[in-house]
């Protein structure tokens, strides 16, 4: 009898689930988004105290849409001089207009602001797929709302600052400057202007050289609202143009996102000031996914967590660490998955993967995938076809990823995924927590009290639980160790334009 | 009491000078004092400097106060690997535990108030200056103990946000923090600033005031008897102008705290902070003998606020939000 069982081979862990067929004989059919609900001005000049200024230089350069490479339109160089132009104009503002006014009727404009934003919201969002690539669905359904959204939660803050910080009163800073990155570029323009404006500060900001157009299409609206002259300046240009705003002396406040080399070169650059700064910059999360968790929802959450917005995300969930009882499943789900996802047009509302926001970052994907091959890791992609024209990347995976491995430490900022897996609770918390990084982290469990065993102990700002890539205007945003600091959205968000006096 | 007091005179009058070897020597047939040898405090021990080097900090009468350790960078390593094996264990203890252990450093500080009055005389203060300024660093402490549990709950929120998720913000510590304390105050100043950081469950390494370090070490042996674990707080006497540099470049450092106001080393500090983007605070105005020396936002200096979500299912409405 015992040799009967010995003999017996052990049963092979059968899996609870199907394979996902997504095999359809149904095709999408085409259903583009209209440009003609959109207007983009041949050229932008430079909008400085209220008004739109040629650049001194007298140079533009041309913003191009990335899924076609056609020129969209060309915007304003800005040098040192227009920046100066524009801080002083912001300063102008600051101490005659902005400081003085009622903090009642600074709240109004930034919800007058906010309307009109809503009130645009279709061209602003055809706008910001041309200019950045993203697909249609994700700038009509997140970008522009929570931007909208954004301004109308911090213009209700402007009149009720003794509130937020007991036993203090708070005292605005000035003339902050801002730089934003490519990747949610009107977004980022919201996060950084609402609790700016709201706490009773004035701005200069430059948008990413490659997408400018939405953040000059804020500047219309914000001229529209009549924002009284030089509250909020909008230049363009590229990093040098940042330099300048970071340099300059009568900057109170520098607040940028981006990419930590560069966070790091402003640190530099305004020590020895008392200028203050809040650095979002960019990530590698770790996304856990234990064996109890609800697998399908599980890769549901991985995909959003790595293929949102091309993986152009600096909190993408973009290390996946898979309990190793159920990689094997996860992995295979993962890639039936991916193979169902859309890649093409930005336009179409259908699509799920738009165009990479420019050659440069198309390169450095490549480079990455190259590197990550070269490393020992086992490739997958999907089997998508790619236009001729434009600058795509197919959603990619990486599994048998090592840890020290170059893909499994340095952010990548493109649809590419490493996989890595783990058996203890300890061990991933180890291996997530190892990274120079902190900005977000995922958990996937259906056991409540692991998720706060986990969430707890990873180190990162922003930490998912049975979710990813959740964003609110009430909800503190930003990093831990090389992710930056200080924080955006929700009352968290006023303290870094704010002085709080005793 | 009197009498007792014009004895221990006279005895002191009467001591003898012997001559030995041509060298006049003075020998009291009082006993002789037993006295301190000065040293550092890291992972809860008190070594010498590895370095062995010492350097003598003098009164303003020109007495030379003790041969202090003269700290090196291999002990500012040696202090942060410490801080480091500390943080996990001191910032996952309860609250509460943090707050009854500040507030048995009060107790232990008070129980030994003559003698960091003794030493705050020694370096230079008069007796009604050093007394108020002991009683103020207990009072400091008691203070921070009864914010370890509670600055939490001012500073966190529960998020409205719009979707159907459960979205909190709590403080967190950030880490590690090095600290170079307030040269003047240098037991008020010193007890200010390490307070916050330890009450919101950071580990830290401390260089004490150059020119008056007695009150730091003694300090830590306050520390080292009110059950507070090795390595959380670890003490260096030493120069700053040496030693300043390594608090704001080692790689596992999460935040530097720096109390003066030199303007040089300021941008050296935010300068090299950039290298792994170390939270930076200069304390270079601050009166810690008044109101404005305390409050829960020195914790909050050294927090992270970390933002949580969770899905809440939504079972009448339109599914949950996975």
């Amino acid at each position: 009898m015992a040799k009967a069982i010995a003999k017996k081979k052990p049963l092979a862990k059968k899996s609870n689930t199907i394979k996902l067929n997504f095999d359809t004989s149904w095709e999408y059919a085409p259903a583009p988004e209209s440009k003609s609900a959109a207007t983009i001005n041949k050229q932008y000049d430079l909008f400085i105290n209220g008004e739109w200024q040629q650049p001194s230089s007298k140079k533009y350069f041309d913003t191009i849409n990335p899924a076609t490479e056609e020129k969209l339109s060309e915007v304003a160089d800005a040098n040192a001089a227009d920046v100066d132009k524009a801080v002083k104009a912001a300063r102008n503002a600051y101490d005659k207009v902005w400081k003085k006014m009622p903090a009642k009727e600074r709240a109004k404009y930034i919800f007058r602001i906010a309307r009109i934003m809503q009130e645009k919201a279709r061209e602003l969002a055809i706008v910001e797929t041309l200019d950045g690539g993203k697909p249609i669905k994700e700038s009509r359904d997140f970008d522009v709302p929570t931007a909208a959204n954004h301004l109308f939660y911090y213009a209700g803050w402007a009149d009720k600052l003794e509130y937020a910080f007991p036993n203090r009163r708070t005292e605005p800073l000035g003339v902050a400057g801002q730089i934003t990155p490519w990747n949610f570029p009107l977004l980022m323009a919201a996060w950084k202007i609402a609790p700016a404006l709201a706490t009773g500060n004035t701005v200069v900001l430059k948008p990413a050289e490659t997408t400018p157009l939405t953040t000059l299409k804020l500047a219309e609206i914000i001229q529209e609202a009549d924002l009284p002259p030089g509250v909020v300046n909008i230049i363009t240009g590229a990093g040098e143009t940042g330099a300048a705003i970071v340099n300059h002396a009568d900057v109170n406040k520098i607040a940028f996102t981006g990419s930590t080399n560069v966070g790091k070169i402003i640190q530099r650059a305004i020590a020895g000031t008392n200028k203050k700064a809040t650095l979002e910059l960019g990530g590698k999360a770790a996304n856990i996914i234990f064996e109890d968790a609800p697998i399908d929802q599980a890769v549901e959450g991985v995909v959003n967590a790595i293929f949102f917005n091309q993986g152009h995300v600096c909190c993408a969930g973009s290390r996946l660490y898979v309990q190793e009882s159920v990689a094997k499943e996860v992995i295979r789900k993962l890639r039936d998955r991916m193979q169902s996802l859309i890649v093409g047009d930005p336009m179409d509302k259908n699509t799920d993967i738009g165009a990479i926001n420019s050659r440069e970052q198309l390169n450095i994907i490549q480079k990455y995938i190259a590197i990550g091959k070269k490393e020992g890791a086992e490739m997958y992609e999907s089997s998508c076809a790619l236009p001729s024209k434009g600058f795509w990347c197919r959603p990619t995976i990486f599994s048998n990823v090592a840890q020290s491995n170059r893909i499994a430490q340095e952010e990548i900022f493109g649809p590419v995924l490493s996989i890595l897996t783990f058996r203890t609770d300890d061990e991933v918390i180890e291996k997530a927590n190892n990274s120079p990084y902190g900005l977000s982290a995922g958990v996937w469990t259906d056991k409540g009290s692991k998720i706060f065993n986990m969430t707890k102990r990873m180190r990162a700002g922003v930490v998912w639980a049975n979710t990813f890539n959740k964003f609110d205007p009430t909800s503190p945003f930003g990093g831990y160790k090389e992710s930056g600091f200080g924080r955006e959205g929700g009352l968290h968000g006023l303290l870094p334009y704010l002085k709080l006096i005793n | 009491m009197a009498k007792k007091i014009k004895m221990e005179k006279e005895i002191k009058k009467s001591s003898l000078k012997v001559s030995e070897n041509g060298l006049e020597k003075t020998v009291s047939s009082k006993r002789l004092e037993v006295l301190k040898t000065y040293k550092i405090y890291i992972g809860g021990q008190f070594p010498r400097t590895e370095s062995g080097r010492y350097y003598q900090p003098v009164s303003a009468s020109g007495k030379i106060l003790a041969n202090v350790c003269l700290s090196s960078r291999k002990d500012f390593r040696d202090a942060v690997v410490s801080a480091r094996g500390a943080v996990s264990g001191w910032s996952g203890r309860a609250a509460f535990n943090r707050s009854q252990i500040l507030y048995r450093m009060a107790e232990m500080l008070e129980g030994r108030k003559a003698q960091f009055i003794d030493e705050l005389i020694q370096q230079d203060a008069t007796k009604a200056k050093a007394e108020k300024e002991v009683n103020l660093a207990i009072d400091r402490l008691i203070y921070y103990a009864g914010w370890c549990d509670k600055f939490q709950q001012l500073f966190s929120a529960v998020n409205p946000v719009a979707s159907s998720h459960f979205n909190f913000s709590v403080p967190e510590p950030t880490g590690v923090v090095s600290i170079i304390a307030p040269q003047g105050d240098s037991l008020l100043g010193l007890v200010s600033v390490i307070a916050p950081v330890i009450a919101g469950g950071n580990t830290c390494v401390v260089l004490a005031s150059e020119t008056k370090p007695l009150c730091a070490v003694t300090f830590a042996e306050v520390l080292n008897s009110s059950d507070l674990p090795g390595g959380v707080v670890n003490i260096l006497t030493g120069k700053p102008a040496e030693l300043a540099s390594w608090f704001v470049d080692h790689m596992d450092v999460n935040a530097t705290i720096y109390c003066e106001n030199n303007s040089e080393t300021k941008k050296m500090i935010r300068e090299k902070s950039a290298m792994n983007l170390k939270r930076i605070t200069f304390y270079d105005k601050i009166n810690w003998y008044t109101n404005e020396g305390e409050s829960p936002y020195f914790i909050m200096d050294t927090q992270e606020i970390k933002t949580t979500w969770h899905p809440v299912e939504n079972i009448a409405g339109a599914g949950g939000g996975y």
